[in-house]
């Protein structure tokens, strides 16, 4: 009663030789399948090496090449070698040359002792695999493959589109369910000879060796055929990463390859000298008796999957520039945008950032410069205050700063007079939270001291702007929160509206206000605008604005804010 | 050509291909990192050093060393010398191509050699793999510390801008455009425009075929240059740390603007001279102190990718 090993080699022959004599040492016999296309000189030098030891033997040559029937042939006939010279053998372990034991074979042995008739081998049905690589699965079994994928890519992908657009199918042959799973299998003596001396064998082998990676099909379909105690997992801990190719195994793996409590890993990189070393060694203290977990691994190996095709939301770097659309969210983190609020209270910043306990930063798109919190000079992550950097790329110095202050939430005052370039980016971004108070740049204006034709113009440009910046928030492309209240709607009932915008930041619990930020006196506004009125301007964002001072009394109808999306 | 050691150049060596000029102080510290690294051959241009730059590399085992005394600006700042030397020695072999301020950092640098990620790249069919320029600086004025011969430069220069970084899309030969860090802040403020491109390509699986454009930023044939993800994934990268800020550089800065072979007629260095006259502080307070490379993965400077 034991297990041996068949051996599937064709590069890193040393490293084979080292585990192979492991095995060997510990009364696993091992039959090492050499692929043909290793030279001969290595192989002699190989055999030699190994032959010391009477348990360990070579089997017939394939020139072996992934994806093809010729895997299985090495398998089938390294395996019939195995169960010829070794009778005592009772489960045939199916490895590789960069294949690793984690535990010591004891326990391997033990495990299968104990579990006599069970075959582990991944056997999954075509519709239930996620993994497939190539949108090959069905058509796995129902196309002819004659083609090499590694060598001869053009023909292979025609002849594949050939027999689709024909619609030529193959006959699967009777009996046969298509099943697939990792190629990495540990079957006992009673089934393996039942799939390797079926009559029927040469009609199963010739309809397999047309079969897309049959070697991740053959036995994981034929042992459907023979057995009914399967487990169908692989008792070798191998993970794959999106494009189907093995994740590999380095020296700082060590600790979690041991937590894995797995029998057998690949693939190891040749040079982990410490993996081979550590594993290797009859060290008795790593005896667990536990069930292999390969969970605690699986979560590092599909983070990596994750971070390679989706990417950290946000983030613009040298080797992730997303194409626009594909972002997956053009900031990294919430922020809110305020139009017209700095404009209309004296005090807003410090009042929304005493509110809120947010960072509040001024017009940070301003012309004149850029308005970080605080009067800094230099923010987070080393941004600059230069206004022509800014302006030179102001998508990026967005992107930067809510990069920079994640874990923090950031907000801006912004309005007509700012750089406009960001006006599209903020509407389509579902992170920013933009509140407007539409008319409110016309306040400063009130208070200037200018000559009023220079007023009526610069009121008349503000208004061009900004009116353009509202259809941007208010057109089907936007994705930001977007409020929007009028000049005049707003003063008639401040605090409502900036309840619901403390509310909605969340940042701290929501509480009731008791302050209210110090609006600046409108009386005369309403004259202001009638005057521009007068002089042929049409100051509409603002809203009806009474020419009389009735503004801000108690007792009057307030309306709702309104949603845009 | 000086020393010609190529004959023991062994098929899966990796290579270091850099060009210098008066770099002798740097030299030891240079050679030791990469040696770590598992760089097994140094091709090194040498345009006319006369400090001894030479003459130590001369002496180096693993250095096959050239010279060249045409002019730096008319080998397109030392880019047909080096395409010219890799076409010949380094056809089939990973090639790091670095300046000798320029150190290479890679995901998982501290645990696997240069060889553990060439041989994933191998595995993965990926021919060459970017590694953004990242400008380190001191805390205190330029020249408050004396850098000595054999000392990490990060010591004195421990410090960086981790994200104010502007990127675009080269549309003729696909490649990111990177610009920012302490230089476009400090010296380019007023013409962002003019501030030096970050974006690097230093190694490479190099072919015959293959050609650098302009120093390392840009290669040829194209798919090269596709060293981001454009489908909102990000690929494995790394970071050169840029060791320029040293004392050393008032000095090189002058003799550059001296000899006029930089690029752009040397409005770079322009930049510099006019700056350097106030003996600037590129410290703030918002400077990051080096640490590691999972630190610069963290900021988002360089990736993992899916290698795990």
């Amino acid at each position: 009663m034991s297990v041996g090993f068949v051996m599937i080699v064709h590069t890193a022959l040393e490293r084979a030789e080292q585990v192979a004599r492991h095995w060997a040492k510990h009364d696993c016999p091992v039959v090492i399948h050499v692929d043909r296309k290793v030279k001969r000189r290595d192989f002699n030098d190989f055999v030699a090496q190994l032959a010391d030891l009477g348990n360990v033997k070579f089997s017939q040559r394939f020139s072996c090449e992934w994806g093809t029937w010729s895997l299985v042939e090495a398998s089938q006939a390294a395996s019939e070698l195995l169960l010829k010279e070794f009778p005592e053998v009772r489960h045939v372990y199916l490895a590789s040359g960069s294949c690793l034991p984690l535990r010591p074979v004891q326990e391997l042995k033990d495990y299968l002792a104990e579990r006599p008739m069970t075959n582990f081998i991944e056997s999954v049905t075509t519709e239930d695999v996620p993994w497939t690589v190539g949108g090959l699965d069905e058509e796995r079994f129902s196309l002819r493959f004659p083609f090499s994928w590694k060598r001869r890519r053009r023909l292979f992908d025609w002849y594949v589109a050939f027999q689709r657009r024909w619609k030529i199918k193959r006959k699967i042959p009777d009996r046969l369910v298509p099943h697939l799973g990792s190629q990495w299998w540990c079957l006992t003596r009673q089934t393996l000879t039942a799939i390797l001396e079926d009559p029927d064998r040469p009609t199963y082998d010739r309809y397999f060796s047309r079969v897309w990676i049959p070697d991740e099909s053959y036995y994981q379909t034929l042992v459907r055929l023979y057995s009914t105690n399967i487990e169908s997992r692989s008792l070798t801990l191998s993970k794959f990463d999106f494009q189907g190719k093995p994740h590999i195994f380095y020296d700082d793996h060590m600790q979690l390859l041991r937590r894995s409590d797995c029998f057998v890993a690949r693939k190891i990189w040749p040079h982990a000298e410490k993996l081979y070393s550590g594993f290797l060694s009859d060290d008795a203290s790593i005896f667990t008796g536990a069930e292999p977990n390969p969970a605690k691994i699986d979560r590092i190996f599909s983070k990596a999957v994750e971070r390679r095709t989706k990417g950290r939301p946000g983030l613009y770097m040298q080797s992730r520039f997303p194409n626009e659309g594909w972002e997956n969210g053009m900031t990294g983190a919430p922020y809110a945008v305020f139009e017209g609020f700095s404009e209309l209270f004296e005090d807003f910043e410090d009042w929304l950032a005493r509110a809120v306990g947010a960072r509040v930063h001024g017009h940070l798109f301003a012309p004149d410069g850029v308005a970080y919190a605080g009067g800094q000079k230099v923010f987070a992550g080393a941004l600059g205050d230069s206004v022509d950097v800014r302006d030179y790329n102001p998508r990026a110095f967005l992107t930067n700063l809510i990069w920079n202050t994640r874990g923090e939430r950031q907000c801006f005052q912004f309005g007509p007079r700012d750089n406009q370039d960001i006006s599209w980016d903020i509407a389509k971004d579902a992170n920013a939270t933009i509140s407007v108070i539409s008319g409110a740049w016309a306040v400063p204006l009130f208070y200037s001291n200018a000559n009023f034709s220079e007023i009526r113009k610069e009121a008349a440009r503000l208004q061009r702007i900004e009116a353009k910046h509202l259809d941007a928030l208010r057109s089907f492309y936007a994705k930001a929160r977007v409020r929007i209240w009028t000049l005049a709607d707003f003063v008639e009932n401040p605090m409502e509206p900036l309840q619901t915008i403390i509310d909605e930041l969340g940042v701290r619990p929501s509480h009731r206000l008791t302050e209210a930020p110090r609006m600046v006196s409108l009386e005369g506004f309403g004259q202001f605008l009638q005057n521009l009125k007068n002089q042929g301007m049409q100051p509409h964002l603002m809203g009806d604005f009474p020419v009389s001072n009735t503004l801000n009394q108690p007792g009057k109808r307030t309306r709702k804010p309104y949603l845009v999306k | 050509m000086v020393v010609d050691r190529t004959a023991t150049i062994k098929p899966d060596d990796i290579l270091v291909l850099s060009t210098l000029r008066n770099e002798r102080v740097r030299l030891p510290y240079f050679l030791r990192y990469y040696r770590n690294l598992g760089v097994r051959h140094f091709l090194i241009v040498d345009n006319a050093s006369d400090d001894g730059s030479r003459e130590y590399l001369a002496a180096q085992d693993d250095v096959s060393l050239w010279t060249a005394s045409a002019s730096y600006k008319r080998a397109r700042f030392g880019i047909d010398w080096m395409n010219w030397i890799a076409r010949k020695h380094a056809h089939g072999h990973w090639t790091l191509t670095v300046d000798p301020d320029e150190f290479f950092v890679y995901p998982f640098a501290d645990t696997r050699n240069l060889r553990a990620l060439t041989d994933w790249l191998d595995a993965s069919s990926i021919r060459s793999f970017g590694a953004m320029l990242l400008d380190m600086y001191p805390k205190g004025t330029l020249d408050a510390q004396a850098y000595r011969e054999g000392q990490d430069p990060f010591e004195i220069a421990g410090w960086f801008d981790s994200g104010n970084y502007m990127i675009t899309r080269n549309k003729v030969f696909g490649n990111l455009w990177i610009q920012g860090g302490p230089r476009a802040r400090a010296f380019f403020a007023d013409n962002p425009a003019r501030a030096p491109a970050l974006n690097k390509i230093p190694l490479v699986k190099w072919h015959r075929a293959y050609a650098y454009i302009s120093s390392t930023h840009t290669l040829l044939p194209r798919g090269l240059n596709l060293v981001y993800d454009e489908w909102g994934g990000e690929k494995a990268s790394g970071v050169l740390l840029h060791a320029k800020f040293l004392d050393t550089f008032a000095h090189k800065a002058e003799e550059e603007l001296a000899r006029k072979q930089h690029y752009a007629a040397s409005h770079e260095y322009k930049a510099y001279a006019a700056k350097l006259a106030d003996n600037p502080d590129l410290w703030c307070k918002w400077s990051e102190k080096y640490i590691n490379w999972r630190q610069l993965e963290i900021l988002g400077l360089m990736s993992k990718g899916n290698w795990a």
